[in-house]
């Protein structure tokens, strides 16, 4: 049977735990209004763009471009792999690296190059011996348009270059505070633009059409990128903030029932001392 | 059709959508140099550079830095989506000082081709920056 001293120390350090976990969770609340904030600001800017591109898919052959084409044979696809520079979020980490895993097992045929977003993946991927051509740590504390458009730019490169044969993009999508989903997007060769003949009708263009189609799909992946880099920074914060919360609350359970076990251990110890004070009284 | 009295202006970055208002006449840095939009435009879609945008309400002007993007002109609306977009008052002219000078060494001493272009582009931005920044202290 554990001591008084002892049960009252464990319980000191399940307490301090609990102020660590709850204080976290504070952290990754407010840090996940911030997060979601620029998800929802950057959405405008991702449909304009949509919008914009479809107007233009009719009126250029879409066939032109080498980012609208299949990918060179001799190329490996890449698959860019986002997750968090920090662990204490669940299954966050964990469960990308699995989905990442099973996408290079089965749909990658063959080998594959990686781009690794975020310390824990590459901390995974690193050690196995992967072919990594992309790597980016410590971006989320700044994260900003730039980190992404270098991200997309390398991956152009690599595609256009006939190094990669196709690129993918595994994350955490924001779905609400509750649910993260992983997704696996195709970013090049970019997929089919369906044209609205009437949204583009009778633009003027300057300079031509081939050639704004040509800045802007690159920007295109670049939003993606964006979007991805955002999503999965909310997403953690929400992971986090779900797991700090479940801490906290098996923390306070763990407490009581230490509390309750404790006043049973000093109850018996006192029962003990009157049974022998009662005892030592009638020998006498 | 009746033409359009005003236009409505949004401009929107990766980051934000920093502005959507009712104005009356708009500058643009297009590609193919510097356009005015007055309501009841032609359709147009026209890519950006770096430069200065600016757009009157009424008598007051707005000056903005842009830096590259595309624009799409409807008769009523103007879509400005760059890639960077400063309001004149917003501008840190320590930082933009600063940049202009990183860049002035750099140009100095070339070391490369494509070094060289990143250079140019960074001391574009700057000066377009410190030039749209002092039009915002100048006026009343």
């Amino acid at each position: 049977m554990p001591s008084l001293i002892d049960l009252r120390r464990r319980i000191r350090a399940v307490k301090s735990t609990q102020q660590i976990t709850k204080a976290m969770k504070m952290i990754a609340a407010s840090r996940l209004r911030r997060a979601q904030d620029r998800v929802i600001a950057s959405r405008p800017y991702a449909q304009r763009m949509l919008q914009v591109l479809h107007g233009l898919a009719p009126r250029v052959d879409p066939e032109a471009h080498p980012l609208l084409q299949r990918g060179s044979a001799d190329g490996r696809p890449l698959v860019i792999i986002v997750t968090a520079d920090r662990g204490l979020c669940g299954s966050f980490n964990s469960n990308i690296i699995k989905a990442a895993g099973q996408f290079i097992a089965t749909d990658g045929r063959g080998p594959v190059t990686l781009g690794l977003v975020g310390r824990k993946g590459r901390e995974f991927f690193r050690r196995r011996g992967f072919d990594v051509l992309i790597e980016q740590t410590g971006i989320f504390q700044r994260l900003s348009f730039a980190h992404a458009q270098e991200i997309a730019n390398a991956a152009i490169e690599a595609f256009i270059d006939g190094r990669a044969s196709s690129v993918h993009v595994i994350f955490n999508e924001f779905k609400s505070v509750m649910t993260q989903r992983l997704v696996v997007d195709q970013l090049l060769p970019i997929p089919k633009l369906e044209g609205d003949a009437v949204a583009g009708a009778d633009y003027l263009y300057e300079p031509g059409p081939e050639a704004i189609f040509a800045d802007l799909l690159p920007r295109y992946v670049q939003a993606q990128v964006y979007r991805a880099l955002l999503e999965s920074n909310a997403s953690f914060f929400a992971a986090q903030m779900t797991a700090m919360d479940a801490a906290t609350r098996n923390s306070s359970e763990m407490l009581d029932s230490l509390t309750l076990y404790m006043n049973k251990v000093r109850q018996a110890a006192i029962t003990r001392e009157i049974i022998e004070v009662v005892s030592g009284a009638s020998a006498t | 059709m009746a033409i359009p009295t005003k236009i409505l202006l949004e401009i929107v970055t990766p980051d934000r959508a920093l502005i959507r208002e009712e104005v009356d006449e708009i500058q643009l840095p297009g590609s193919e140099g510097y356009l005015g939009v007055l309501p009841g435009h032609t359709p147009l879609l026209t890519t950006l550079m770096v430069g200065e945008l600016w757009y009157r309400v009424g008598a007051e002007k707005h000056f903005l830095s842009i830096a590259g993007g595309f624009v799409e002109v409807l008769p009523d609306r103007v879509t400005v989506l760059a890639d960077l977009a400063e309001r004149a008052q917003d501008i840190d002219i320590a930082r933009a000082e600063a940049a202009k000078r990183r860049a002035e060494e750099r140009l100095a001493k070339p070391s490369s081709d494509l070094d060289f272009e990143r250079a140019r582009i960074a001391m574009m931005k700057s000066l377009i920056r410190l030039q749209v920044a002092s039009r915002a202290r100048t006026r009343v």
